[in-house]
């Protein structure tokens, strides 16, 4: 019988996997949108700056940064969660270069006024298919139970290449 | 004409978010708005073609529609996003700015229904396509 692997092991593992999806991204680094990962379970968190202001006078978050903002977290959680199964039974990272999904389109409903604070995401794959996606993705900032927008997207999967 | 340009600068510094991805206005008309947002390495999505991110572009798209709603004349001084869809053609070609005309086509007393279309230097092929239902905020 194969021994446990060792929980360090594990974890280093998963937050490669994690890194190798975020960090190659210049406007997720520019948006400064951070990942907190429990187990399978990702959280988008876009921490507050004041250039992310859209209205000054409410003041309220640009719409446009909380629409990117949920693209990012559903992008994201989409490629996770296609690459989770092989990673964690390979036990290795997929080779070569990413290949991240792209958008084909985006439907953002805006609940209420984005405050000037911390905002957090969570996406859930509703359909993954071997070339389309949908994803839905919910954002909360004080209350999770209290969203302030919410989205849905189509997404086109990137080719799988066959193992050699 | 300095005084458009002074208008228009104006306008992207009273909105911190657009101001800092570099958006600039290019034209406005009443319930019309064309907005243009430089190439520009820090929006990169994707590094291996330097193709801009999505969300970028979809800010683009809100700050254009926005623009076109206040400057309708029966819509007012402010708006907020009910909702917006973007449809992303093609990735727009690295290294180009990307324009984005949005037109407010129908205005009631309280939501401006708006769409708007962005371009890269191929204007007769969209990059991406926006619709949206923006609140009107009454005149006091």
């Amino acid at each position: 019988m194969k021994p446990p692997e060792p929980l360090h092991v594990i974890k280093r593992r998963r937050e490669a996997l994690l890194r190798s999806l975020v960090d190659g991204v210049p406007y997720i680094r520019y948006l400064g949108v951070q990942f907190d990962r429990r187990g399978d379970e990702l959280t988008a968190v876009l921490p507050f700056r004041d250039d992310l202001i859209g209205n000054p006078r409410l003041p309220a978050l640009h719409g446009g940064a909380t629409a990117a903002f949920l693209e990012i977290a559903a992008m994201i959680e989409l490629s996770w969660s296609t690459l989770w199964e092989g990673v964690e039974a390979d036990g290795a990272l997929p080779e070569g270069p990413l290949r991240l999904p792209k958008t084909i389109d985006f439907t953002i409903d805006y609940l209420r006024a984005g405050l000037p604070r911390d905002a957090y995401a969570r996406a859930r794959v509703n359909r993954s298919g071997r070339r389309y996606a949908s994803v839905h993705v919910e954002a909360w900032q004080d209350n999770r139970a209290r969203l302030f927008a919410q989205a849905t997207g189509h997404f086109l999967m990137p080719p799988v290449e066959p193992k050699p | 004409m300095s005084d458009i340009a002074a208008i228009a600068r104006q306008f992207i510094r009273a909105l911190p978010h657009s101001h800092a991805l570099g958006m600039q206005l290019v034209a406005i008309g009443e319930g019309t708005a064309t907005i243009a947002m430089p190439y520009d390495d820090r929006l990169i999505g994707d590094p291996e073609t330097g193709v801009i991110h999505g969300g970028a572009v979809s800010a683009l798209m809100d700050t254009a529609c926005g623009a076109a709603v206040m400057s309708h004349p029966q819509a007012g001084f402010s708006t907020a996003t009910l909702d917006l869809r973007i449809d992303y053609m093609r990735p727009a070609t690295p290294g180009q700015t990307i324009r984005t005309r949005a037109e407010c086509h129908h205005v009631t007393r309280s939501v401006a229904f708006v769409r708007a279309v962005a371009t890269d230097d191929d204007d007769s092929r969209p990059v991406a396509m926006a619709t949206g239902a923006f609140t009107v905020e009454r005149k006091a």
